[in-house]
């Protein structure tokens, strides 16, 4: 169980988050626009990287706000955490 | 034939607290501070239990809890037995109980012993290779395979015992109170580190505080003295926390931890009364320092599993600190310098020694040349090949070993023993180090594996790292202490250190014998039964990698996870395929390092505390009504209401009929409720919810449909328009916290440039429906200044009012397609509410009806039931719901979806009504709904969601998912059971006033 740095409330438990996904995957702002296969991608299609990734968290026991969490998938380190809308980490 | 063992007195027993403990029937003496395993070797017992496979006698052969042989059983009560205990972890107790396993009739003499009769027949892959064939006779095996095998009892009752957890922060965390971890906690907390020290003895000083020979000092006094100093100081530090009896189970990422603090299972059993048995620790550390030590390794060799086989470390512990001879004539077999360890403390207490055998050649060591000033026989480059005595060793015969180590030459020689210490060297303790991640190197020189890269802020330190002897644990652990903690000094500089212990060391994986490999027995993991001929065969047979190895041959898998052989096993593989240790790696060390209860891991969530659920404020009323309660979510949902021993079903009929025919009344609390405000209020429903909000009247009620961005069917409710921007919305009672969930996300993310603010309020109201074509003159009486006329107050619309001073938020919605109000009161009032709302209605019959009742009404008139006639592939289309999916919205979630090629299939699954043709047959729901029963395979088209006897059409209804179903209206379709097939009809999946005539009546 690892311990994330809300940007809202501080280092919490785990426990108290729920993890939302890969992050940065922006919802069409014309989806009838779109064929069968744009609008899949959007709604399937996600990287599921070993190594580190972007994803969406949210602090559900608690402020219940949406971040971003940059975490390597294969030792669960947390390299950043950052706001929506925020621009991610360069490095 | 019991005989007292007990050599001298040991400052760690107390010889004036006596205690009687039973062990297979017989009564047994022992003292305070002994273990089962220490009392019984005084007693002169070895033999106490037998193998798993070949189930050969097998005796006690640590003293720790690395202990593969000698497991029993606690208690004979069938509450609280508890199996696969360690005989040398039980510390003995007035009234303690405990008996062999896996043994029938009895451990002496074991019907199983056959197999080790069998044992050619049976290698490894045995009951893999066997059983397998036919297929459909494994359930024939398996009944005689599970009779003859299993590691004890379980118990038949709840657990009476009392478990909880407790979460511990601290600075820094040391795993093991050894000579390293003594002096790792006294530098930490001196540094003044919130410090938590744990070891999973009952003492504090691991194996150096029972050490008594002058060839280990620490500034001129002996080892164990100079610890005992250092013990009795940290003791009284303020910022240092102790534990005994704790031992840590799990080392996970962010040095989070699992540790089990043993409380009460020392205590005679008169004084556990209402104490807390076990705590599951959940310990967060910023700095984790593992000084959990190392584990002696035994020697591979024919036959070196007899019950007098022990550890030489073993024997070293239970004579110096149990103060027990572990036999008459003992004889030690070595490939390093630890036995002589053992053999000077024997000689020091007086024990006979006959011999001690040693690997190696020549070797330089003072404390060999003690021994053989001593007049006792050392015999060098010599190895044990075999070993005789069925229930306890009584010989061993020894060769010497070729200059390569892979043969025996001369002549066979015979000792003559009843105890035989062996010693293979040390394994460092990584398990929890490689459990948090770590990664491993394997250090050529002593043939071990030592910690190398850490996952997060930890270290290990003392012989867990390597450093095995006294000078490199005083000289290495302060300098590594020192980086780790960010520290100029410790109190741990230029100490004189003495240790007359030389560090060569003959490493042979696999000892040579006389006999060639296929006549012999060494076993490599003990409580498993498996031989260094299993591995050989494995690797035979083409298995390489550890992992397949390990379960092939089952090495390593028993309940001391191979704390033993592992290392073995590997150097036998490398040895055979040719490849190196270090590139082979280990298998997995995963959690727990030893075995947990189910009570620690369950701790106080048990019997109503198991989950925590959640009441309506009218709950009372329920239970005076002696409602049957049913759970949705973590709710209580009132189910039925049984009057005189009625049956579920005939409640539910007299519920659904009153409802129909006069007025019924639920609760309806639970459902979520939303509070939904700000400027684009509107537009926020517009795109969450399938239909159209912008043109929805203040005071107008709405019922809406939410789907998932994939389309399909999320949850639905009546939504209602309080103010110009101020809605208030109604989920599904399970669906209330992921509705809010999702709301907030698309809020957060998607659409932030939203004015929209959202509040659960749930929990802030308590709901009643009362329904039927009395209902209004029931309501009018509760709330007599509301006008409640058509017009006034029509079908769908909302009134905010008061009875009393007492506000309150009136809505005329359905959901059983009868007339029908839902008030909604702070929810202090609800049950008040309630009363009043019973009390009006008694001249008319008003009937609480639950939450089975409910469903049936609502079938009737066709309303789904989100998660009951929907799953997560039906879209509003398959629901034949297109009504509710607005054409003209540019976008709103999931919208994109109902026209992608997989939607728009017309043989998607879609909801029908079901009549079965013998209108008294209700169907099953979930049961399977077929066409053809001729055409096989037979193909099923759909299943049955929802099915009732419905009172008011007096007759059977159902609900059903059928493919294609939308253009099958009237065909004729079979619902085959078990013993019986239905023939149905689909039907449209109103059943019930389709002109809607009662919602006016």
């Amino acid at each position: 169980m690892f311990v994330i740095n809300c940007p809202y409330c501080g280092e919490r438990e785990q426990s108290e988050f729920k993890a939302g996904g890969e992050a940065h995957i922006v919802r069409p702002k014309q989806p009838t626009e779109l064929s069968d296969d744009q609008w899949a991608e959007y709604l399937f299609m996600r990287k599921n990287i070993k190594g580190v990734q972007f994803e969406r968290w949210v602090h559900t026991h608690g402020c219940r706000k949406w971040f971003n969490v940059v975490r390597d998938t294969s030792n669960d380190l947390i390299k950043a955490v950052y706001k929506m809308g925020e621009k991610p980490p360069t490095k | 034939m019991t005989k007292n063992l007990r050599v001298k007195t040991s400052k760690f027993i107390d010889e004036t607290y006596k205690i009687s403990f039973k062990f297979n029937g017989t009564t047994y003496y022992g003292y305070k501070g002994d273990t089962l395993a220490s009392a019984l070797l005084a007693s002169g017992l070895h033999l106490v239990g037998r193998s798993f496979k070949y189930h050969r006698p097998r005796g006690i052969m640590t003293a720790g809890s690395e202990e593969p042989n000698a497991i029993v059983q606690l208690h004979k009560n069938t509450s609280r037995t508890e199996p696969n205990v360690r005989a040398t972890e039980i510390e003995i107790y007035e009234g303690l109980e405990a008996s062999s396993q896996n043994c029938w009739p009895s451990v002496n003499f074991d019907i199983g012993g056959i197999n080790n009769f069998l044992s050619p027949i049976l290698p490894a892959g045995f009951y893999y290779k066997t059983f397998m064939w036919p297929a459909s006779f494994w359930e024939k095996y398996e009944y005689f395979i599970r009779k003859s095998a299993g590691l004890g009892k379980s118990p038949t009752e709840p657990d009476p015992d009392i478990y909880e957890h407790k979460y511990i922060h601290c600075d820094v965390l040391i795993i093991g109170a050894g000579i390293s971890g003594i002096i790792a906690a006294k530098t930490a907390a001196k540094n003044g580190y919130k410090t938590l020290l744990v070891d999973e003895k009952p003492y504090l000083g691991g194996s150096t505080i029972y050490q008594n020979s002058d060839h280990f000092k620490i500034n001129n006094q002996i080892s164990s003295s100079w610890l005992e100093k250092e013990i009795n100081e940290i003791k009284k530090i303020e910022n240092l926390k102790i534990k005994t009896r704790t031992s840590v189970a799990a080392y996970h990422g962010y040095n989070f931890l699992l540790a089990r603090e043993n409380l009460t299972d020392h205590l005679p059993l008169g004084q556990r009364k209402d104490k807390t048995r076990q705590r599951l620790l959940k310990i967060r550390a910023k700095k984790v320092i593992s000084a959990t030590g190392s584990l002696e390794r035994p020697l591979i060799f024919n036959n070196n599993d007899r019950p007098g086989i022990l550890l030489s470390s073993a024997v070293e512990k239970y004579a110096n600190f149990y103060g027990v001879a572990c036999g008459e004539k003992n004889v030690l077999f070595t490939n390093n310098d630890s036995a002589y360890e053992t053999a000077i403390s024997l000689y020091q207490k007086g024990i006979n020694i006959e011999a001690v055998i040693d690997n190696r050649e020549e070797i330089d060591s003072k404390l060999i040349k003690e021994i053989e000033k001593n007049n006792i026989k050392v015999y060098k480059g010599y190895t044990v090949v075999d070993t005789s005595g069925y229930k306890r060793i009584n010989k061993i015969s020894i060769m010497q070993l070729s200059k390569d180590g892979q043969k025996v030459t001369g002549s066979k020689i015979s000792i003559n023993c009843d105890c035989l210490g062996i010693s293979g060297g040390w394994t460092p303790a990584v398990h929890l180090f490689t459990q948090s991640g770590g990664k491993l190197k394997f250090r050529d020189e002593d043939q071990v594996f030592i910690p190398n890269i850490y996952p997060s802020d930890q270290i290990s330190i003392g012989s867990c790292n390597g450093d095995f002897t006294l000078n490199e644990i005083l000289s290495n652990v302060p300098k590594n202490l020192k980086e780790f903690l960010n520290i100029k000094k410790t109190d741990y500089e230029n100490l004189e250190v003495n240790s007359s212990f030389n560090k060569s060391k003959r490493n042979i994986w696999l000892l040579p014998s006389d006999k060639i490999i296929g006549k012999t027995k060494p076993f490599v993991d003990y409580q498993n039964d498996a031989t260094a001929k299993d591995i050989k065969l494995a690797l035979r047979e083409g298995f390489r990698s550890i992992e397949h190895v390990k379960r092939y041959t089952t090495t390593g898998m028993g309940t001391d996870q191979g704390k033993l052989g592992n290392m073995h096993a590997l150097g036998i593989i490398s040895e055979t395929a040719g490849s190196k240790m270090g590139e082979l790696g280990t298998t997995t060390f995963r959690p727990p390092y030893t075995p947990l209860t189910f009570g620690t891991i369950v701790g106080r969530n048990v019997g109503e505390y198991f989950d925590i659920f959640r009441k309506t404020p009218i709950h009372e009323c329920h239970l005076k009504n002696k409602a049957e309660f049913e759970n949705v979510g973590q709710w209580k949902r009132a189910w039925y209401y049984p009057q005189n021993g009625e049956s579920m079903h005939d409640a539910v009929q007299r519920e659904s009929k009153a409802a129909r025919d006069s007025a019924g009344i639920l609760d309806a609390s639970t459902l979520g409720k939303i509070d939904i405000q700000g400027t684009d209020a509107s537009e926020f429903l517009n795109r969450v919810y399938t239909n159209a909000w912008s043109k929805l009247a203040i005071g107008k009620c709405r019922y809406g449909l939410m789907l998932n961005e994939d389309g399909m069917v999320y949850d639905d409710g009546v939504t209602t328009r309080l103010g110009e921007n101020h809605y208030i919305m109604t989920t599904t009672t399970g669906g209330a916290a992921t509705v809010l969930g999702k709301l907030e996300d698309y809020l957060q993310t998607e659409w932030p440039e939203l004015d929209v603010y959202l509040t659960s309020v749930t929990d802030h109201y308590a709901t009643v429906s009362v329904c039927g074509p009395n209902s209004k003159k029931i309501v009018s009486q509760v709330i007599p200044d509301l006008d409640f006329s058509d017009e006034n107050f029509p079908h769908m619309s909302f009134k905010n009012t008061k009875i009393g001073k007492i506000k309150c938020r009136v809505m005329r919605i359905s959901f059983t397609g009868e007339h029908s109000y839902e008030i909604n009161v702070q929810a202090n009032y609800g049950k008040s509410l309630w009363e009043k709302c019973m009390e009006a209605g008694k001249q008319f019959n008003i009937t609480p009806y639950g939450t089975e009742t409910m469903h049936l009404l609502r079938a009737e008139k066709g309303f789904i039931i989100v998660g009951q006639d929907t799953d997560a592939t039906m879209t509003p289309i398959d629901l034949q719901m297109d009504w509710i999916v607005s054409k003209k919205k540019y976008d709103f979630i999931g919208k994109r979806s109902l026209y992608r090629s997989d939607t728009i299939r017309e043989d998607r699954k879609q909801l029908v009504g079901l009549l079965t043709e013998n209108p008294d047959e209700v169907l099953e729901e979930g049961a399977q709904i077929v066409a053809d029963m001729n055409k096989l395979p037979i193909e099923m088209l759909g299943h049955v969601t929802s099915s009732y006897y419905s009172p008011n059409l007096k007759k059977s209804i159902a609900l059903g998912v059928v493919r294609g179903g939308k253009n099958m209206m009237g065909q004729k379709l079979i619902i085959p059971m078990e013993d019986k097939q239905i023939n149905v009809t689909v039907a449209d999946p109103v059943f019930l006033d389709k002109e809607n005539k009662r919602l006016n009546a």
